[in-house]
């Protein structure tokens, strides 16, 4: 009490501040609502992360070149890839034939453009099925719960578990040997992880108040899955792709090595590069090319989704 | 004030848990009480009470383990999906965290469209434009600008989200709210701002409000009547000025003795009534008054037999065996 009053005299004693001293300021309105950043939508946010680490964007450029070469390539070395001459066999690289040519005589760089479609054509079916299968399951599995859930993960460990090449050789013994056996085969086993990690992040999204919400607005499910839990998954989904990409191009390149790939007149990297074993001894360069493909098409797409991890992580944001 | 319309019946609501293979949490057990037309009901209670649970199961978001609750004469939970599809135009919800109630991912006129998307509320030609009216309508009822319609939600502050939240919630012309802690995650300076737009929404358009909180001054400032609740059950439930004059469960009486008081020389001499221990597990509630384990005035009988809920005096009820 006593301690009280004293402070209370000091600040009296010293100077008396009454509200004659302050002047009203006052908001104008609704101004103090206003934002003045620009708007920013999710993706051109990520896009702005993205481009400041410069070893994404040489994962990108990568790609591009990449790719530009699979398609053009062709038309500017104007030589058929299945055009056999047995005059030019084992070339060293030269002007005519920029990669050399192999032991029949064809040009190896147009071969590598034609293979490369291929195993690109592989990568992203492959992707394409174990993305669908994978994300569907998955939501469904954190969705529903319970039973769906159990059943669901049940069937992923057994996928999961099945022997891989036994499943690719099955699959070419009951289907022959096509590109659809190959995509098929490769992508039957691969959606487990993908299912695994989408259902993780479905369950984590569900208890978000906003899932809840669209629920209380009487959102359908199949519009909640597709509204609000797909897109908040979306980033990691498309990290995951990006991933897999390369994944499945040395899985495919894997299986041709062993001869249970692509099958000739076509033709992919993996191909190419068991062709190209045979002549390690004397002609490295027949190995070298479809593996220098391999290698920078792989560092292409872990470069960019290494960079797209970063981009879609939030609590790195700047 | 005596020819208050029923509008909401909550009959003897139970909502249970399985928690593991044989156990049962009991988060709301047996709860039973009306809502009138256009009034503000406060639901207030510690943490992990049941308020939460009690007012998303009124609403029906959660299914209710048994009991009813009657709305206009229709037991919303004996419901069918398209009857449940039209309740959800009638019984709105406002969030207590408002982060994690709007998707990052939908601009804030897709937010607050969502309603109207979902029922079609707008249909002929012209819906594309009548809801953008609409939309603008409401961010302008809430106080926000047109310009925030293509916003995201990660720009605005946590008041300006909560606004939104209301501005959802009103999208499809609700007439009862359950308003689920809206202001315990904001700060001080916008609590007021937002009760205050809720008192005024209430008014001008005749909204009925379960306001679930546990800022007690707070609930005095906006309900009409409130329900004090513990452990999953009501305790006490009457009037606001009713219960802030005269509290007779002796769970209220320390709730109220909690308050502070604006006065240093009031607050010096008042007497607070602590509440020992911790709040027993919902899991396994001991039997009798389940308060029984942390009143200071317990007798015997409250260890063994749950006090009845009565009605003690006009409108006021309590569940305590030594108020007669």
């Amino acid at each position: 009490m006593n301690s009280f009053e004293s402070n209370l005299n000091v600040v009296q004693n010293e100077k008396i501040i009454d509200k004659n001293m302050f002047e009203r300021v006052g908001t104008k309105g609704l101004s103090g609502e206003e934002i003045s950043k620009p708007s920013l939508t999710y993706w051109s946010d990520v896009w702005r992360r993205f481009r400041s680490n410069g070893l994404s964007i040489l994962g990108l450029i990568l790609l591009v070149l990449v790719v530009a070469t699979i398609f053009v390539g062709p038309l500017i070395s104007e030589h058929d890839y299945q055009y056999i001459n047995t005059d030019v066999k084992d070339l060293k690289p030269n002007s005519e034939y920029w990669f050399g040519t192999d032991d029949m005589g064809r040009d190896l760089f147009t071969r590598v453009c034609y293979g490369g479609r291929i195993s690109l054509l592989i990568g992203l079916c492959c992707t394409l099925v174990k993305f669908i299968i994978g994300s569907l399951l998955g939501a469904l599995a954190g969705l529903k719960g319970g039973v769906i859930d159990n059943i669901i993960m049940r069937l992923a460990e057994f996928i999961g578990n099945l022997p891989y090449l036994i499943i690719v050789l099955i699959l070419s013994v009951v289907l022959g040997r096509s590109i659809f056996a190959l995509v098929l085969a490769m992508s039957i086993t691969s959606w487990v992880g993908t299912t695994r990690m989408v259902r993780g992040q479905i369950l984590q999204i569900r208890e978000q108040d906003y899932v809840e919400a669209a629920a209380a607005l009487g959102s359908s499910t199949g519009r909640i899955i597709m509204k609000h839990l797909l897109p908040n998954t979306l980033g990691i989904i498309m990290v995951e792709i990006t991933m897999s990409v390369p994944g499945f191009i040395f899985g495919e390149a894997f299986l041709s090595y062993i001869g249970l790939g692509v099958q000739a007149p076509k033709t992919s990297w993996g191909a190419l590069a068991s062709a190209g074993q045979e002549q390690l001894m004397f002609y490295p360069h027949q190995l070298f090319f479809p593996c220098l493909m391999i290698v920078i098409t792989m560092l292409a797409f872990h470069l960019i989704g290494d960079g797209l991890s970063d981009a879609l992580d939030p609590k790195l944001r700047k | 004030m005596e020819s208050k319309e029923v509008l909401i019946e909550v009959k003897n609501l139970k909502k249970y848990f399985k928690v593991g293979r044989k156990q049962v949490l009991k988060a709301v057990d047996n709860v039973s009480f009306n809502i009138y037309k256009g009034e503000t009901l406060g639901l207030v209670g510690e943490s992990g009470c049941g308020k939460t649970t009690c007012g998303k199961t009124i609403m029906g978001l959660y299914d209710a383990t048994d009991g009813e609750v009657i709305y206009e004469g229709e037991n919303i939970h004996s419901f069918n999906t398209q009857e449940k599809r039209e309740f959800t135009k009638k019984a709105q919800i406002i969030f207590q965290d408002p982060y994690s109630s709007l998707n990052p991912r939908m601009t804030v006129g897709d937010i607050i469209g969502e309603g109207i998307d979902i029922h079609h509320i707008y249909k002929g030609a012209n819906r594309k434009k009548e809801r953008q009216e609409k939309i603008f309508e409401l961010l302008d009822t809430v106080g926000l600008n047109k310009e925030h319609t293509s916003r995201f939600p990660h720009e605005f502050s946590g008041g300006q989200r909560q606004r939104i939240g209301i501005a959802r919630a009103l999208a499809i012309n609700p007439n009862f709210i359950v308003c689920d802690e809206p202001i315990s995650a904001l700060d001080v300076s916008i609590q007021a701002q937002v009760v205050n737009l809720l008192i005024e929404l209430q008014r001008e358009r005749g909204l009925t409000y379960l306001f679930i909180a546990h800022d007690l001054s707070m609930i005095k400032h906006i309900s009409d009547r409130v329900g004090v609740m513990y452990l999953g059950g009501l305790v006490e439930f009457t009037t606001s000025d009713e219960l802030y004059r005269n509290p007779l469960h002796p769970y209220t009486q320390a709730l109220l003795s909690a308050i502070p008081v604006p006065d240093p020389e009031e607050e010096r001499v008042k007497k607070r009534i602590p509440i020992d221990g911790e709040i027993p597990s919902p899991i396994n509630p001991p039997p009798g008054c389940k308060f029984a384990s942390r009143c200071s005035l317990a007798i015997d009988k409250c260890k063994e037999k749950m006090p009845e809920f009565k009605e003690i005096s006009h409108e006021h009820f309590v569940a305590c065996h030594l108020v007669k």
